[in-house]
């Protein structure tokens, strides 16, 4: 029988984060050559580290949803649909903060449903379905905050909760970043050790030969949809705590930022192949680019160039990857 | 397991199959056995697949009835028939091609194991079963659970397949041109498969449009043409020549390659 946990070249390239793992090596030496001292000091990581919590709790479940062939960009407007509820709710209104928080997933998790419902009943891409919420939902926040605030950024002060959502750990680490690790650790156990892991990983190959395997795709569906709302939801009412303020238009960027992160993590855009950690290397790559730029000398436009290019190689270094984990056979041992 | 060798397991009677206004079957009487191989044969657009269709629970007949140990069958879905032990096996066998060995094996019914409070994956059990499953089948190459499918040749997909449905307890097997795709090796291992699942008593539906091929495995043949069965025969009591015939459509060769002739003559001029 083989050895199937030896760590060889063979089963190290099959891994749909092996790219990513160069990706992200190339930029960091990139930014450590180019940057000075300060890229890599405890300060210079904060600046990236805090860009990519708030980035990666929405990434993986964006990841998930390509793994199982889905597409979700109405977190552009979640985000700061979940912003905008908190800072109403509890700033104000003035409510406990628990009300708004609560209220905030809760919308977050009602949109997702939305979605997944119209994925599974309309059978219309969901791309299409997500860029229909996307601008119903940047409507409705813009609407309903005009409506009842006046006004398009509402303050909020709730010193009693910073503690766990808008604090800075030594001063320049955001409590995010610990809130994002405790996110990999549940999505890693959910992908890839639990049993759902496999029914994503299924859906993604072949949506219908799923479904007759038994595997209730479009619970799935669902339940993944209302994930990337709650946590695009999450991320809203994090920053709206932690800057003290809500806009009604500050999510558009999080749709482009997290799908770079996830293919650039080395999902398939095709779905049925991926990984959680890859996606978080893919996370770190984009927020080592955009913030590792201003460490160095040259205009911060520069980093929309290397992101880009990063992008492109990303997608072709995936296809030779897939083909390379689908040739890869062992050497047979003696005889 | 145990199976009544040569009991009638399926059984249509008098089907009638049409698409609207489209009459793709009529009146189609078959015996499906188990221990034996079925094999359907036909033109293109005979109505071959639409038969397997109406077993597996994707149609249901717009008349007559088919019956299961006796009983009428109503599939709702065709996890439904998959259930009741009817397994259907695709031209390219495993689906999820990014997937590995093991964890496609189990789609939908993967073993968990306890670690502390949760519930995991059970890799190693997932991937010694669907090896040791193919194994069993003869294709000793596969010896990594970890393995894609897509890395498999097309032979060894089709094996891992029906070993799917022969470990999760199908009693019938429906092969839609199983080596379509293949080489003659390749072709030649899984018809080796056919007959192992056979030897195990399964009941084997084969559809294939090599007439070599189906008179490797088969015991029985139903000639479908225009969505009716022109001929139903056991081994032996027809020629090669006489099932190519029947497989053209009733048109016998030699005037088909007469008419080859005259039309590439007609090509020259
Ligand atoms: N859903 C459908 N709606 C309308 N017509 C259909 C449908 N499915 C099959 N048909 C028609 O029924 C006929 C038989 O099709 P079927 O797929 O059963 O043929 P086949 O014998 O499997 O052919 P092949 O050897 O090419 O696979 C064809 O003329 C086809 O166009
Ligand atoms: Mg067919």
């Amino acid at each position: 029988m083989s050895t199937s946990s030896s760590l060889s070249f063979g089963s190290l390239m099959r891994r749909p984060e092996t790219g990513s793992f160069l990706g992200l090596a190339a930029v960091f030496l990139f930014f450590t050559a180019f940057g000075g001292t300060n890229f890599a000091s405890p300060t210079g990581a904060a600046s990236w580290l805090n860009v990519a919590a708030q980035l990666g709790i929405v990434a993986i479940p964006i990841g998930l949803l390509m793994i199982a062939g889905e597409l979700d960009i109405s977190i552009g407007s979640i985000i700061p649909a979940g912003s905008m509820t908190c800072a109403i709710i509890s700033g104000h209104f003035g409510l406990p903060i628990i009300v708004g928080v609560g209220a905030a997933l809760a919308l977050g998790a009602f949109i997702g449903l939305i979605n997944g419902l119209l994925v599974i009943r309309t059978a219309v891409p969901s791309f299409i379905v997500t860029l229909g919420t996307l601008f119903a939902v940047a409507g409705m926040t813009l609407g309903f905050s005009v409506l009842v605030t006046g006004t398009t950024s509402v303050a909020i002060k709730v010193p009693e909760a910073k503690w766990l959502l808008g604090d800075f750990i030594g001063g320049i680490y955001q409590v995010t970043i610990f809130w994002w690790i405790a996110a990999v650790i549940f999505w890693t156990f959910f992908l890839h050790a639990s049993r759902f892991g496999n029914w994503i990983f299924a859906m993604g190959g072949d949506k219908v030969s799923a479904r007759n395997a038994g595997i209730p795709t479009d619970r799935v569906t669902i339940m993944l949809f209302v994930c990337s709302g709650m946590s695009a939801a999450f991320v809203g009412l994090s920053q709206a705590i932690l800057y003290n303020s809500a806009q009604v238009s500050a999510g558009q960027s999080y749709i482009f930022n997290s799908i770079i992160s996830v293919v650039v993590g080395g999902v398939l855009l095709t779905g049925g192949y991926g990984s959680v950690f890859g996606i978080v290397l893919g996370t770190l790559t984009f927020a080592v680019v955009s913030q590792g730029i201003y460490f160095t000398g040259f205009d911060a436009n520069w980093a929309s160039l290397i992101i880009g290019v990063l992008l492109l190689g990303a997608v072709l270094m995936n296809n030779t990857f897939r083909k390379m984990a689908l040739s890869y056979a062992p050497k047979k041992a003696g005889k | 397991m145990a199976f009544d060798m040569g009991a009638t397991i399926l059984s249509l009677q008098g089907v009638n199959k049409s698409f609207g206004p489209i009459d793709v079957l009529h009146d189609i009487n078959l015996e499906i056995r188990a221990g034996e191989v079925l094999c359907l044969l036909g033109d293109n657009g005979a109505g071959k697949s639409t038969v397997i269709r109406l077993l597996s629970g994707v149609h249901k007949p717009s008349s007559g009835t088919i019956t299961m140990d006796g009983k009428p069958l109503n599939f709702a879905s065709p996890r439904e028939a998959a259930d009741h032990g009817i397994a259907t096996v695709h031209q390219f066998g495993g689906t999820f091609p990014l997937m590995s060995i093991g964890r496609s094996f189990f789609v939908g019914r993967e073993p968990v194991r306890w670690v502390g409070p949760f519930k995991v994956y059970d890799r190693k059990t997932a991937n010694d079963i669907a090896v040791k499953a193919v194994q069993n089948f003869g294709i000793t190459r596969i010896e990594d659970g970890d393995r894609l499918v897509g890395g498999l040749s097309g032979g060894e997909r089709q094996a891992l397949a029906i070993a799917r449905a022969v470990h999760f307890g199908a009693r019938v097997l429906i092969l839609d041109e199983p080596t379509a795709a293949l080489g003659v090796k390749q072709a030649t291992h899984v018809l080796r498969i056919v007959n192992e699942a056979k030897r195990r008593g399964l009941a084997v539906i084969f559809i294939t449009h090599q007439v070599m091929h189906a008179m490797a495995v088969g015991d029985h043949f139903a000639v479908l043409i225009r969505g009716a069965i022109a001929s139903d025969f056991k081994k032996g009591e027809k020629t090669r020549e006489e099932i190519t015939d029947l497989m053209a459509g009733g048109a016998s060769m030699a005037t088909l390659e007469a008419e080859i002739e005259s039309n590439m003559a007609g090509h020259d001029a």
